[in-house]
């Protein structure tokens, strides 16, 4: 799960991380009333998108007078932005953050993930931050500076001190990296983050560092236990059908086909549609039904599925091993009665006699595969309009 | 021969009486595995499918002599188990949950390092269909029927893909010495390099099947050793050659992925490692019985 820049601030600001002053906003009123009790002469106006590279699309605006905070105010909000990170679609901007402004002299990077690789949290650094990172990284490896975190024992000190040292710092400004370096980790570690990244974290010209800006994102396998992370999601910033298919316990992912998939199991999904494209078509979706896949999630599955209007056809193919065939061809007859695009189903795995039975028995005019190859290369002749 | 499990293996059951864990404990006990008992805190003393139930792991290892246990535990308290079962000596222990959180899984990689490599529990998991030396043993929630014994090891990170693996060899007449699921978290607790490594050691497997997904570096780690040290046939596949592109936020991890994520690349590193990539999901038995007649 992701989050918005003013909400991780927020939530680093607890742990120690020095961050600008500034206050959310959803209208250019809002925007202007912040700013005036924010003080100061210069303000950023920042659109709250769940996606990086804000800044060279346009997405922060520095503003001198009040009349410009409106103005940037009221030309973000509600714009799609598109930025590196966001897909060709953009996002669209639905709140601000107003934050003063602070000059400064140095522009670092700081980022914290879980590298699967050493099934640790990797801490990383740079002298070189700004927006340009992962350039950076590429073609002089060596200017990136990195810790490893011995999860028994958790970030020591002294790890934060030789990033800090390595980046150049003097004594008062190490100080302060080393509190924002041990906040960040005791964040990722306290709230299960996946990632915490702070690009800039900036120096001043009196020798503060402070976080310019701030990415954070969640274990969503870890949210039963964090109320507060749960609390700041923003279903805006979701793909409404993904939400709506977490609701059922479904995972689904929109693509640009016209080939339903309803699958059970993450990778027999993607070889399936795999094997989809092999055949000469398009899957329209990712759809894995998961464990348990009971008549009403199989249910489910379909009107989701349906509400592409793209789909032509649908194929479902499951291999039964905690789930079983015939209940989840007793959800598939039941969506049945009313689809109106061809049905490729293919069942395998626990009670597949007794699935198969339900399937040919229900005088539907389903079309039954035995195989993973035939059953793409029926979906595919469905969906071409072709009879089977 | 196999790996991990035989028929002589005694197994118990973490989370023994739950519903799921009920069903699947019969179904392996159907098939010759020596369930010799399970372990629920708070009902030690009941009796459970005929056999003891225990309050402690520890406890079940004293009274069984268990070896190896199926973690049937909520995601909240499945860290737990699992150390409660390293602690308690089990040589392996299989997780089917689903949901844990990876810091959780962190913790307990670390936690197993306590331990010397000799004494050091192996899991496989968590997120997994589980083990099955055809014939002889299972220890997870796979359709057993669709394994026929034989002579090819399997190895997956997406339980259902290794299904198809299994029928598609059995329609062959191909057999399985043992099928593992390593399942499809950021953070397994073996991978696939550790069964390669048992495989190539194991008599009886003559070829492995190797079945990986998008994302992380295991695959590519693991086929640079087959490269260097296995002399079996390896036949490989990685699912997704058509999934988009993730969206992600920051730029942190694209910094630490060194080597490719995505399927083709993982196919290709693969390829250039000297696997034989099976070109679909579709071909994964036929590109077996390839590599067996290769092999002959």
């Amino acid at each position: 799960m992701n989050i918005h820049e003013y909400q991780a601030k927020e939530l680093l600001s607890g742990f120690g991380v020095a961050v600008p002053p500034g206050g959310v906003a959803y209208s250019p009123e809002q925007a202007v009333y912040v700013a005036t009790e924010l003080g100061g002469w210069h303000w950023a106006i920042k659109a709250q998108i769940h996606a990086g590279g804000r800044g060279k699309a346009g997405g922060v605006k520095l503003c001198r007078t009040y009349g410009e905070v409106a103005a940037a105010a009221k030309a973000l909000l509600g714009a799609t932005l598109v930025t590196a990170q966001t897909g060709p679609d953009g996002k669209v901007v639905h709140r601000l953050y107003v934050e003063k402004a602070e000059p400064f002299v140095r522009q670092l990077y700081l980022g914290l993930v879980l590298d699967r690789k050493i099934e640790r949290i990797r801490v990383i650094a740079s002298a070189e931050g700004g927006m340009e990172i992962e350039e950076i990284a590429a073609s002089r490896p060596d200017s990136i500076l990195q810790q490893q975190v011995d999860p028994a024992v958790g970030l020591q000190a002294f790890q934060a001190r030789e990033l800090a040292f390595g980046l150049g710092l003097n004594l008062k400004q190490v100080s302060q990296a080393v509190a924002t370096i041990m906040g960040c980790y005791r964040a990722f570690r306290d709230l299960d983050a996946t990632m915490v990244e702070i690009n800039p974290l900036v120096v001043t010209k009196d020798d503060r560092v402070l976080a310019l800006d701030a990415k954070m994102s969640f274990d969503d396998n870890a949210l039963f236990r964090r109320p507060r992370v749960t609390e700041m999601r923003d279903a805006a910033e979701e793909d409404p059908r993904e939400a709506h298919a977490a609701e059922f316990g479904l995972n689904y992912v929109g693509l640009t086909g016209d080939i339903g998939c309803i699958i059970n199991g993450a990778g027999l999904a993607m070889a399936t549609m795999d094997m989809i494209k092999h055949a000469g078509g398009e899957p329209a979706n990712f759809l894995d039904v998961g464990g348990g896949a009971s008549p009403e999630r199989v249910a489910a599955a379909f009107s989701l599925v349906l509400t592409d209007r793209n789909v032509k056809a649908i194929l479902v193919n499951i291999f039964a091993g905690i789930n079983r065939c015939d209940w989840v061809a007793q959800g598939v007859v039941q969506a049945a009665q009313s689809l109106r695009v061809p049905l490729v189903v293919r069942l395998a795995g626990t009670n597949v006699e007794e699935g198969r039975r339900i399937i040919e028995g229900c005088g539907l005019p389903i079309i039954s595969a035995d195989t993973l190859a035939e059953a793409a290369r029926k979906a595919v002749a469905a969906a071409r309009g072709e009879r089977p | 021969m196999s790996i991990l499990i035989d028929e002589s293996t005694r197994v118990i059951v973490q989370g023994f009486t739950g519903d799921k864990a009920s069903f699947h404990a019969r179904e392996m006990i159907g098939y010759g595995t020596r369930v010799v008992g399970g372990v629920t805190p708070g009902k030690g003393g009941q009796s459970h499918l005929d056999r003891p139930v225990f309050n402690t792991v520890k406890e079940a290892v004293k009274a069984t002599g268990a070896e190896a246990s199926l973690a049937f535990v909520p995601p909240p308290f499945a860290a737990d188990a699992l150390m409660e079962a390293a602690d308690a000596g089990l040589k392996l222990v299989c997780i089917i949950t689903d949901g844990i959180p990876a810091q959780d899984m962190m913790r307990v990689k670390r936690y197993l390092r306590r331990y010397p490599k000799e004494k050091r529990t192996m899991i496989v998991g968590p997120n997994c269909a589980g083990i099955i030396s055809a014939g002889k043993a299972m220890l997870g929630i796979m359709p057993s029927n669709i394994y026929l014994r034989g002579d090819v090891g399997v190895v997956s990170r997406s339980g259902t893909l290794g299904y198809e693996a299994g029928a598609q060899m059995k329609a062959l007449g191909i057999g399985v010495t043992t099928s593992v699921g390593i399942g499809g978290d950021p953070i397994n607790g073996s991978s696939f390099l550790d069964h390669l490594m048992l495989f190539e050691q194991d008599p009886e497997t003559r070829a492995v099947v190797m079945i990986g997904e998008i994302g992380g570096p295991q695959e590519a780690e693991a086929a640079r050793w087959v490269k260097e040290h296995m002399k079996k046939p390896v036949v490989g596949y990685v699912a997704g050659l058509t999934a988009p592109k993730g969206r992600r936020m920051g730029h942190a991890g694209a910094i630490i992925s060194a080597e490719g994520d995505s399927a083709a690349e993982k196919a290709e590193i693969m390829r250039s490692y000297g696997l034989l990539v099976a070109p679909s999901a579709a071909e994964l038995g036929a590109t077996v019985a390839r590599a067996l007649a290769q092999a002959r």
